[in-house]
């Protein structure tokens, strides 16, 4: 699978030349309407609907009136628009007395994600190159250890996780979810890491020693120019992932630390009188907002990130 | 974390209801549903108006959801300033692992002894002799809520214990209306089936197993008949596809159902929907079998700060809370009934005057909470939520489980 | 750097080391440490506070006596074999569809990854939302006259494992469907080349030749899902709570629960290492063997 690899570098250098090479494989294409065009393109538009239909609704429900939701169907474009429930979602649905709404949780949600991704990003990188470049004895030993743990269900290490970071006074504060987030971003992102830097021509490295620069001097001057875009790749992750976070941020912080998806799940599952359902799905949408927007702006470098992370191995 | 703390003082300076260095003091509970809120804010309002600040730490989800998240921070050492829990031992751990700030002195200078009634709430706070916490107001599970609507509906007579609501059930099911509201939460499952074990076993089978932890009554005749009841029970509630007790209460509210078997915090729901007791919905304690209330509730604790400007403050809301005049507004809002059996409920309504009435007559055990381990409880709940839900599970096995666990509780 | 005579190995490579503690610190505290701390307090008895007084294997009895917990590890198995088969066979059909030179390539691939930049908690509740009776799918269908029609998978017991597989699937599809496509790009040209000239029906030749030559991707996927799948719980918490009844339970929210809940640590603990036993048996053998069996020289 080394052609994932050399795509992401062609990348980085022409766009033109990675199109080239990541060109389709599958037999030639034949005339347009044929049989098998029609089978092929009707499946593809079957599953696009069952993909799109969910998203669709949410935004339909979230401006329509709750008299209108209670009347017609989920699926129908709404009579009236109105943005009122996203008003409330954002700025005004309550837990308690607290009425400002995910507001909150977005705020928190951005002071959590910003420093973790940095942080995970940044020890990963230097883990991903050590491990790549500066093989020592015993490196290997940690990194299966590493990688195993990224398999271990969570469940397993919650309570200790709770007790360390009590002793070491961090529990319920915002940086010790930023390292939580870091420990367990760590095993897919030093892979990530380490298979790039082992991709790369090691010539290149022998090159620079022989020129006597050290480890951080290659990491800084060699290294991290490029590669450009195995670090997006690596934000995109991890900016999705730890905006999607639910279990770490209900166990490890304070209802006012609380991130966004909490918050979510907060404002939907206390019901003061009646369902307000179009209020739900606005904040479901403000709440998926940002990792969406992150998606496709990133668009193919997502794609290849995620190709690149877990194929290669 | 400072940010929020100046930002909090400032606005708290703005409105012009607190000295500008007020101690503030987070108070997590579990309170959000609309009459919930209500009464929450009467205890924030008191305590603000002081001069101290009150931070709402709501966690919405109910109990189940909330517990967990005061637990993990008080045992990982970022303890809240006072957090509700329900009277019993829910808290009794972390209680002798010494984590929560005894109340002795308070509650000796101010003779909670002598007004709180029944004691047995002040003695599920204490502990070796020593109190630990505030009730703060008195649930009783034993409630059936009924809507004149669904009844009228179904021409029927609005009933007035639990065989005739059974008898009159398949006419509400003809005339399109759920017979019993349900919601699918664990705790409404087996706190259902607690109501049905009292009315329809009696007090002193429930005392049997409750208490004393006898698996054999628990096996015995008289919960047979309980189990029975319960799987009719079943039948009734089949459709309500609902989640929280106050959706399954909105169902009654609009005359959707029939009845729901819920706890007097519902009472808040009607008064919120501006329902009239007697008018528009009736209430049975006992179910109408059997007219005993358990003395429930909740109770606030408050965990060791290490701060004596916030003890002070602790101290002051745990005074505060079981003042008559915030024991009043609060019960009034929440539907509950005060700890205190020296305060005057004028406004109370009906329902609540019925309840009122049973608890100066005596006709009170003490709850499920106070007796079982949270630990027993969840297995309770485990199974009553099997059982509630799925007609594969038969009476008779259902008690056969319900008997071994009684047999390990501790 | 020779000076000394014989290199000392502790010294040697010294930066990489100390760049390496964050790593080792995890390894060993996090991974190792806090994992063999579970195992062993899941021997005591501990309640809300963990203390060692050890009981032998009383929890793991109760553990496997509680119906609950037998739910769960029934609803994960469902749940897993069927989520595994048909992300595995939707993912790749898809890809191999869009590997068709077909128009629009690139709006088909964004519409069926999109998903996968949700979090389940959204996931769950826009379907939910979906699947509401009262005014989802079945309400819509009734609207156009089938009166009758009922589709509640989330109200119904024995269905609801499957409405947690509709959305799981939603969420997750478009990545086994990217990595499968990967792979399919990986593949040689002269491959197709060859089957071409030889008349083996393009069928024949993903089913006996392109699959098996794609068996590390698929190899990767498989451990990827399944260690999801173990996890499971934020699907489950948004969308069903574990209900109606007991019927959508796994082992990671008996774990929640008796941990957090129930004030039953040592009960959570033996349910987390069953857990943690599952991932050894089936994952690791696959997992070594892709990553530790490749080292580079």
């Amino acid at each position: 699978m080394t052609d994932t690899a050399l795509d992401i570098r062609a990348s980085a250098g022409s766009q033109a030349r990675a199109e080239a090479l990541t060109g389709p494989n599958g037999p030639k294409p034949r005339p347009i309407i044929s049989p098998r065009n029609i089978m092929i393109y009707g499946t593809l538009f079957v599953v696009s609907v069952y993909y799109l239909l969910p998203l669709y609704v949410m935004i339909m429900t979230s401006v329509k009136g709750m008299p209108e939701i209670r009347m017609g169907n989920i699926f129908s474009p709404p009579l009236e628009i109105t943005f009122q429930p996203w008003v409330k979602a954002w700025a005004e649905a309550c837990t308690g007395l607290n009425c400002e709404g995910l507001s909150r949780g977005f705020w928190n949600s951005v002071r959590i994600t910003i420093p973790s991704v940095i942080v995970s990003i940044a020890i990963a990188s230097v883990n991903g190159y050590a491990l790549a470049n500066w093989r020592f004895k015993g490196a290997n030993i940690f990194f299966t250890i590493l990688i195993f743990g990224a398999f271990v269900p969570y469940q397993v290490m919650l309570y200790p996780i709770v007790i360390l970071l009590r002793e070491a006074g961090l529990y319920g504060s915002l940086t010790g979810l930023v390292i939580v987030h870091t420990i367990f971003g760590m095993p897919i992102l030093t892979l990530l890491f380490r298979n790039y830097f082992s991709s790369l021509p090691e010539e290149l490295f022998k090159a620079a020693r022989v020129d006597g620069a050290g480890f951080w001097g290659i990491y800084f001057k060699i290294m991290l120019p490029m590669s450009l875009p195995i670090f997006v790749v690596a934000m995109i992750l991890q900016i999705t992932g730890i905006w999607n976070d639910f279990l770490f941020g209900v166990v490890y912080t304070r209802p006012e630390n609380y991130p966004m998806t909490v918050q979510l799940n907060n404002i939907v599952n206390s019901v003061q009188g009646v369902k307000e359902y179009n209020v739900n799905m606005a904040a479901t949408v403000l709440t998926g907002l940002v990792p969406l927007i992150v998606y496709f702006v990133s668009g193919k470098l997502f794609v290849r990130g995620i190709a690149a992370g877990a194929v290669k191995g | 974390m400072k940010k929020f703390a100046v930002a909090a003082t400032f606005a708290a300076a703005l409105m012009g209801t607190t000295a500008i260095h007020a101690t503030e003091l987070e108070v997590t509970h579990w309170w959000t549903s609309g009459g919930e809120a209500a009464a929450v804010a009467e205890f924030a309002r008191a305590f603000e108006e002081a001069g101290y600040t009150w931070i709402d730490g709501a966690i919405a989800g109910g109990g189940g959801t909330a517990r967990p998240v005061m637990i993990s921070r008080i045992t990982g050492g970022d303890p809240m300033g006072a957090t509700q829990f329900n009277h019993g031992r829910q808290a009794e751990e972390l209680v002798e692992a010494g984590l929560m700030l005894d109340l002795t002195e308070v509650a000796e200078a101010e003779g909670w002894r002598d007004f709180i009634h029944p004691t047995s709430l002040l003695d599920s706070c204490t502990l070796d002799g020593r109190i630990y916490c505030v009730p703060v107001n008195i649930h009783s599970w034993q409630w059936l809520w009924l809507s004149h609507k669904a009844f009228e509906d179904a021409g029927v007579p609005v009933p007035t214990n639990w065989d005739e609501f059974a008898a009159a059930a398949p006419a509400l099911e003809a005339a399109g209306k759920i017979p019993l509201a349900m919601g699918n939460q664990p705790w409404q499952s087996s706190g259902a089936f607690g109501v049905l074990a009292i009315a329809i076993a009696g007090s002193e089978a429930w005392e049997a197993v409750n208490i004393d932890k006898n698996a054999d009554v628990a096996g015995g005749e008289e919960y047979a008949r309980v189990f029975e009841a319960a799987a009719a029970a079943r039948e009734f509630r089949k459709n309500s596809n609902v989640q929280d007790w106050n959706q399954a209460t909105n169902m009654v509210i609009t005359g959707q159902a029939g009845g729901q078997i819920m706890g007097d915090w519902a009472q808040g729901e009607f008064q919120v929907a501006g329902q009239v007791a007697g008018e528009d919905y009736s209430c049975l304690p006992g179910l109408g079998v059997n007219e005993i209330i358990s003395t429930g509730g909740d109770a606030f604790y408050f965990p060791k700060l290490n701060d004596p400007e916030k003890e002070a403050a602790q101290l002051a809301l745990a005074s505060l809370m079981v003042s008559p005049e915030v024991q009043v507004a609060f019960n009034l809002k929440k539907g509950s009934l005060p700890i205190r059996g020296d305060v005057d409920l004028e406004a109370a309504n009906d329902c609540m005057k019925k309840g009122l009435e049973i608890l100066a007559g005596g006709n009170i055990l003490p709850d499920g909470n106070q007796t079982l381990s949270p630990d027993t409880q969840g297995q309770i709940e485990d199974l009553m939520t099997e059982f509630w839900s799925s007609d594969s599970i038969s009476a008779e096995d259902a008690q056969r489980r319900y008997a071994a666990i009684i047999a390990q509780a501790d | 750097m020779d000076r000394a005579g014989r290199p000392n190995q502790l010294f040697r490579n010294l930066n990489a080391k100390i760049a390496s503690i964050p790593m080792v610190l995890t390894a060993v505290v996090i991974f190792t440490g806090a994992t063999l701390w579970t195992v062993v307090y899941s021997f005591t008895n501990s309640r809300l506070l963990p203390r060692l007084e050890f009981v032998g294997f009383d929890q793991y009895e109760r553990l496997w006596s509680s119906s609950r917990w037998i739910v769960s590890i029934q609803n994960i198995m469902i749940y897993g074999t069927l989520s595994l088969t048909f992300s595995l066979v939707i993912g790749f059909v898809l890809a191999a569809f869009l590997d068709q030179k077909v128009r629009f390539e690139n709006t088909f691939r964004t519409i069926f990854l999109y998903p996968f930049a949700l979090s389940f908690i959204v996931t769950g509740l826009v379907w939910q939302w979906i699947l509401n009776p009262e005014f989802g799918i079945q309400s819509v269908v009734r609207s156009w006259g089938w009166e009758n029609f009922v589709f509640d998978p989330l109200y119904n017991q024995s269905l609801v494992l499957y409405g947690l597989l509709i959305a799981g699937l939603w969420q997750g599809t478009g990545l086994v469907m990217c990595l499968m496509l990967a792979g399919l790009r990986g593949i040689d040209e002269e491959i197709w080349k060859a089957s071409r000239v030889d008349g083996i029906p393009v069928w024949k030749t993903y089913l006996f030749i392109i699959i098996p030559m794609m068996r590390p991707v698929f190899i990767t996927t498989l451990v990827l899902i399944a260690s999801g799948i173990v996890r499971l719980y934020d699907l489950v918490v948004a969308q069903t709570s574990g209900g109606p009844g007991i019927a959508s339970e796994v082992p990671a929210k008996y774990v929640y629960d008796s941990l957090f809940l129930r004030q039953n640590l040592a009960q959570g603990f033996a349910g987390s290492t069953m857990m943690l036993l599952t991932v050894l048996i089936v994952l690791i053998p696959w997992a070594y063997l892709e990553f530790g069996g490749k080292k580079r020289d």
